[in-house]
């Protein structure tokens, strides 16, 4: 009966799309136990935890894509090289997206887009990021003087390169630690952010405490199933994300602001940390998924992708994205019983959920009417999210989708909607837009039709904001 | 000089209101603030500190005018007397001004020094009493903070400054021939360094909030908001405010201290500077270089010098009295009154006097990829308007479109723009061979061959492509529009637009108009010279035009005195040494030799023999051989790369060997010659007056010094006049007149004045 009643989001001669499920190593304070791994290392353990727990035959798997933010020069194609070592098939493609924090969320819509089209029927998405090491290069006047060395044909030539090597050749090039078009760093960008809507120190702390809380009662509970076990070679199993350590408000008001100083908002203590990690989901045709007998978690429905300003909008992709996948599926936001936006610091959550609260912003900033609403704090990020979890950029989309669609289960409801914004922005002054979108149902547990909506912005989000990161990352441990 | 309100001086100090406000500390909080609504100033008391908010109801910028420095000793004396007030923020609810200056027209009605000296000495009163304030006083800039806005906010214990591309600080005094009249030459020597100081005082440079973090001209940064719960403007103020009251509040519970540590540099400066020979040698050095600069034609850099200098070796009180005087004095030199002149000139060229344009020129093309071509796209690019830059070579084209890039490459060497906005600013540029696109053009600006059969078969060319609104401009220095016109379908659309080589340097845009030209292409072509960013004049056709005409003339007499055997170097000192920025020889070789040769002959056959003097075939010559000046590598001088001395070019001495007449004793001093080339100058200009080539003074005294680098210390050709006195400068020219004949007659508007001294063209 309650089928009956839902609406159905189904269009006409398009296919049902499903996650079948969803899964991701634990996530870890990058520096911890991954550090002596590869990126790929970690993608190999998500893809082979999804084909344990699905069980799917790999021969049936027709095209794989995997997501990346800052690249291991010698695993550019990191899809491919992870798909191999999880024992995936050689006949099966894979390719690599990057698309700074919705890197993952690209290729799970790269994903629908191919099943959409026909041209696929079982597809792994997913994605990883490994901050542990990043790729710190020569000096480009060094690499300059390298590569001639390698045509110098005589010692002559040789030595007289060699000569030209002076002290400001050695310095290496850290990852740029501002993005590139606005010079800004992320952290930055969020400080700024939250000053312009007016959220305050305490705010942004309590939201980050929130976060930590909810992430510790959902681990203890259990509720975290879509993590698999991680053997480190050589070393013990790790099954528990380890950022998790809810504190109180007071020891988090010590910190001192982390990016704009003296007067700046946003600490260590309540932006996401670096964090290595991996996930994947196995997204199929419905017609495919029951053929093969499984029992699909959710329908992937639709997605929008935005994109604004990278200066002073960087971090605002979700209140522009929300409303627009709303409206096109002709959902409203009451509709809507699980929200899972990414959290990269507690400011621009709370700036997001300001905007979201805002005429004026509606009207000077969106071109409409009014306000897009508030989502209901108790259906939002119950579990925890990117504060307290962790964020290995890349693999953040993939754990949202299955947080959403595990607590729909869960929770018994119909529709969810995910968001994440990500940095950058294509075009330094005009303003344009990108959407995605892409939503589920899973009338398959409890007999109850759930859908859920992915709605991710993006800006784009360049390699930089690492240095930052480590710093305080370095800080977090120091503290907690 | 942009952007100068200058001059600090509060005026009026009441000192009698402490009776009268001594019950405010009693008072509730919220009574205090909205008790007494004044106009120019407010303030509110948030948690303890008073937020002193200034907004100038009549101006689109805050100036210290005296009912603003009236309310705010009101204010203050009320917050003084407060005893619930622990701390104050001063900050301007406009967005894009702190205080911009002190209000010039306060100087300007003064009628001796003295009472300037009054002015002076009340400003520096006020900011005393403001540094040696019971509580700590925060000023919270964002906008312009010059002059005495700047001289206000030193005067305060503590300074935020917002990241804005507004946020500028700066003491521009010096660039009206004034110097900072509030304590600014005492306070800013303190806390800068001797060196620093000087620095900001003698070029009166504008100072980004970064560099004056790293300065310690102000102490704390505030980046600027994007849009939020407000517009990004409102919020960047009230953020600026919230940080200002934290550390307001900081201050006066000693958890903020202003003192910072010094670095070993710091400490080493100051060991250093306490040495009383090391800081003789400074005043030297600097004195040497100013006069270097100035050649002693402006007294306001060496005064600076002095009251540095007093304040230093004899104290404050010496010092500030210095100051004052000095400050007195200066107001009342024709050259602070020249530079003043040109600054509110300036600000009038900076406006468009033929109303909005019925359509937005949002497709610009450029034909002819030279150096004025290519200037004029990337000075349109810079401002985000789409542009084609067309040539008839892959050479020509290629060439301008590189000269481009190293011009916005040099901003981003220069840290002025980002790589990324270089390229982005480069995606406005379309360059290319033919007229694809021309369809869409709003405005056609050509810059080819200076020949008018070329002109004609461009213009013919160009109609035929462009829609009916499309407006064509001429960039030529010297055909008369409406020759160019004359091959026009359309004559009401064409329109002369003058830029001055190089196009991203100079400031100036010569616009001139036929009699067909109409309204609105005049009007359009103003609005796009102002996003340029130019000062436009725009003046009536004729050969010439203004400033084309004012320099032949000049150029003549230059070469007449170069073939009486004033050599090159001679000349540049003469011509120097009354002020222009560039010698006679040497503007000749950066005009180019061809151009010159080719603008005299022309200007020549159709204006006669008022512009003889010195032989065309001179310059002809220089061409015949190639010496077409800097960009042949050859001209007066040769031109070598890296050689900082340039030597005189051996050809042209034989050419001028060749031509060489004998000078006349009696006006051949170098005085003579001085006048002799000025005067052909200033007579040219107001000739064009008197035709109504120029529609005023102004716009002539803006041309000429803009354009040309006539004298700034003496104000333009008109202002010249008014101040020199035409009947002296009648006397001279018809000694002159004698010698040459009639290129040295003074014109009637001339003799007019000479005759009543009650005329002038300034009031």
């Amino acid at each position: 009966t309650i089928y009956f009643l839902s609406k159905t989001l189904a269009k006409p001669n398009v296919k049902n799309i499903v996650l079948v499920d969803g899964v991701r190593t634990p996530f870890l304070l990058s520096g911890t136990s991954y550090s002596d791994l590869m990126p790929h290392d970690l993608g190999r353990g998500a893809l082979q935890g999804l084909l344990n727990r699905t069980g799917v035959p790999k021969e049936i798997v027709d095209h794989i894509i995997y997501g990346i933010v800052i690249q291991e020069v010698k695993t550019s194609n990191v899809a491919r090289e992870a798909a191999l070592g999880a024992g995936f098939s050689d006949k099966t493609p894979a390719h690599t997206v990057t698309m700074a924090c919705i890197s993952s969320n690209q290729a799970m819509t790269s994903a629908v887009g191919l099943i959409a089209a026909g041209q696929c029927d079982v597809v792994v998405a997913g994605g990883v990021e490994f901050m542990s090491d990043v790729p710190i290069r020569h000096s480009r006047k060094m690499r300059k003087t390298m590569l001639s060395l390698n045509k110098a044909k005589t010692l002559g030539q040789r030595l007289s390169l060699l000569g030209s090597i002076r002290m400001g050749h050695l310095m290496p090039e850290l990852p740029a630690v501002a993005e590139f078009s606005t010079a800004e760093s992320m952290g930055h960008s969020a400080d700024r952010l939250a000053a312009a809507f007016g959220v305050t120190r305490v705010e942004q702390d309590e939201y980050a405490l929130r976060s930590h809380r909810l992430a510790k009662k959902a681990q203890d509970e259990g509720l975290l199933s879509d993590i698999i076990s991680f053997q480190v070679p050589g070393k013990n199993i790790i099954s528990a994300d380890n950022g998790i350590r809810p504190t109180s408000m007071e020891q988090m008001g010590k910190l001192k602001p982390a990016f704009v100083k003296p007067h700046g908002t946003v600490t260590a203590a309540n932006s996401s940390f670096l964090t290595d990690g991996a996930s994947a989901v196995l997204i199929m045709s419905e017609e495919k998924a029951l053929a093969l007998g499984y029992k699909p978690k959710a329908y992937l429905r639709d997605f929008v992708y935005v994109s604004q300003d990278p200066k002073d909008q960087l971090l605002l992709g979700p209140t522009y994205a929300t409303p627009k996948v709303l409206e096109k599926s002709g959902l409203t936001m009451e509709d809507i019983d699980v929200f899972e936006f990414h959290e990269a610091f507690a400011g621009q959550i709370v700036a997001n959920l300001k905007a979201m609260d805002s005429d004026w912003f509606a009207q000077n900033c969106m071109g409409r009417k009014s306000k897009v609403g508030v989502p209901p704090m108790e259906k939002f990020n119950t579990w925890g999210g990117s504060l307290s979890l962790g964020h290995p950029f890349a693999a953040t989309g993939c754990r949202l989708v299955t947080t959403v669609a595990h607590r729909l289960q869960k929770e018994g409801g119909q529709y969810g909607v995910v968001a994440a914004c990500a940095a950058g922005g294509q075009v330094f002054l005009p303003k344009y837009t990108y959407a995605q979108l892409a939503r589920a149902d899973t009338e398959y547990s409890r007999g109850a039709t759930v859908q859920v909506f992915l709605v991710h912005s993006f800006g784009l989000f360049s390699v930089h904001v690492l240095c930052m990161k480590m710093t305080m990352c370095k800080s977090v441990q120091k503290h907690f | 000089m942009a952007g100068v309100r200058a001059v600090g001086i509060l005026s009026r100090f009441a000192t009698s209101k402490y009776s009268r406000l001594s019950g405010h500390g009693h008072r509730s909080l919220s009574m205090s603030s909205s008790l007494l609504a004044r106009t120019y100033a407010n303030y509110e008391i948030k948690d303890g500190v008073a937020v002193i908010r200034i907004n100038d109801p009549n101006s689109k910028v805050n100036t210290l005018s005296k009912p603003l420095q009236a309310e705010m000793t009101e204010i203050l004396e009320e917050i003084w007397g407060n005893s619930a007030v622990k701390g104050a923020v001063l900050i301007s609810s406009k967005p894009g001004s702190f205080i911009a200056g002190a209000d010039l027209n306060m100087i300007q009605a003064c009628k001796s020094a003295e009472e300037v000296t009054t002015l002076s000495q009340e400003g520096q009163k006020m900011f005393d009493k403001i540094e040696k304030s019971p509580i700590p006083i925060v000023a919270a800039i964002n906008g312009s903070c010059l002059g005495g806005g700047l001289e206000f906010a030193i005067a305060c214990q503590y300074r935020l400054a917002t990241k804005s591309k507004k946020t500028v600080l700066g003491t521009p005094e010096v660039m009206l021939g004034l110097l900072p009249g509030a304590g600014g030459t005492q306070r800013l020597p303190k806390m800068l360094g001797i060196p620093a100081a000087f620095d900001m005082m003698l070029t009166g440079r504008n100072i980004r909030p970064d560099k004056a973090k790293k300065m310690g001209l102000v102490h704390q940064l505030v980046d600027p908001l994007g849009p939020g719960l407000k517009s990004p403007e409102e919020a960047t103020i009230q953020y600026l405010e919230t940080v200002a009251i934290e550390a307001a509040k900081n201050l006066a519970n000693k958890k903020l201290s202003v003192k910072k540590e010094k670095g070993l540099v710091q400490k080493l400066q100051d060991m250093v500077m306490g040495l009383p020979f090391v800081r003789k040698q400074i005043y030297n050095m600097v004195t040497k270089k100013v006069m270097g600069q100035t050649k002693g034609l402006y007294p306001a850099p060496l005064k600076i010098i002095e009251c540095v200098q007093t304040g230093i070796e004899k104290g404050t009180t010496a010092g500030s009295l210095a100051e004052s005087v000095n400050f007195g004095n200066l107001a009342m030199t024709s050259e602070s009154l020249a530079l003043r002149g040109l600054y509110h000139g300036q600000v009038a060229c900076k406006k468009n006097n033929f109303g909005s344009p019925a359509r937005d020129v949002k497709n610009l093309a450029v034909l002819g990829a030279g150096l004025m071509g290519a200037g004029i796209a990337q000075v349109t690019v810079d401002k985000s308007v789409r542009t084609i830059l067309k040539d008839t070579t892959v050479e020509g084209l290629t060439r301008g479109q590189q000269q481009v890039y190293k011009g916005l490459n040099d901003k981003t060497k220069k840290k002025a723009i980002t790589s990324f906005q270089r390229d982005t600013t480069m995606s406005f540029l379309t360059g290319q061979l033919d007229y694809r696109g021309f369809d869409q053009a709003d405005m056609v600006i050509e810059a080819v061959f200076e020949d008018l059969n070329v002109k004609h078969k461009v213009i013919k060319e160009v109609e035929a492509v462009i829609p009916p609104h499309c407006i064509f401009a001429t960039n030529t220095s010297a055909l008369p529009i409406k020759e160019i016109a004359a091959a026009s379908k359309r004559p009401e659309k064409v329109i002369g637009m003058h830029y001055f080589s190089p196009v991203d340097k100079m400031q100036l845009l010569e616009i001139i108009t036929t009699d067909k030209t109409s309204k609105d292409t005049t009007a359009s072509a103003v609005a796009v010279g102002l996003k340029q960013g130019k000062i436009i004049i725009v003046v009536g056709d004729g050969p010439g035009f203004y400033t084309t005409r004012c320099l032949a003339a000049m150029l003549a007499e230059a070469v007449r005195v170069l073939q009486e055997g004033v050599g090159p170097k001679k000349l540049d000192a003469l011509t120097k040494g009354l002020g222009f920025p560039v010698g006679g020889a040497a503007l000749a070789d950066e005009v180019g030799i061809d151009v010159a040769a080719h603008v005299a002959e022309d200007l020549g056959k159709a204006l006669g023999s008022r512009f003889g003097g010195g032989n065309v075939e001179v310059l002809k010559t220089m061409v015949q051989k190639g010496y077409k000046g800097r960009k042949s590598g050859k001209g007066c001088y040769v031109y070598e790369k890296k050689s900082k001395d340039k030597k005189v070019n051996p050809g042209v001495e034989e050419i001028l060997k060749a031509y060489q007449l004998k000078p006349a004793p009696s006006v051949s001093g170098d005085e003579d010659v001085q006048y002799r080339l000025l005067s052909r100058f200033v007579n040219e200009s107001v000739l064009c007056l008197q035709e109504g080539i120029l529609p005023d003074p102004v716009q002539g005294d803006i041309g000429a010094v803009f354009g040309l680098g006539f004298p700034p210390c003496l104000g333009g050709p008109f202002r010249f006049v008014d101040s020199f006195g035409a009947d002296k400068l009648v006397q001279k020219m018809h000694r002159y007149e004698e010698v040459y004949g009639n290129q040295f007659s003074p014109c009637q508007l001339l003799l007019d004045h000479a005759k009543d001294s009650n005329k002038r063209f300034h009031k």
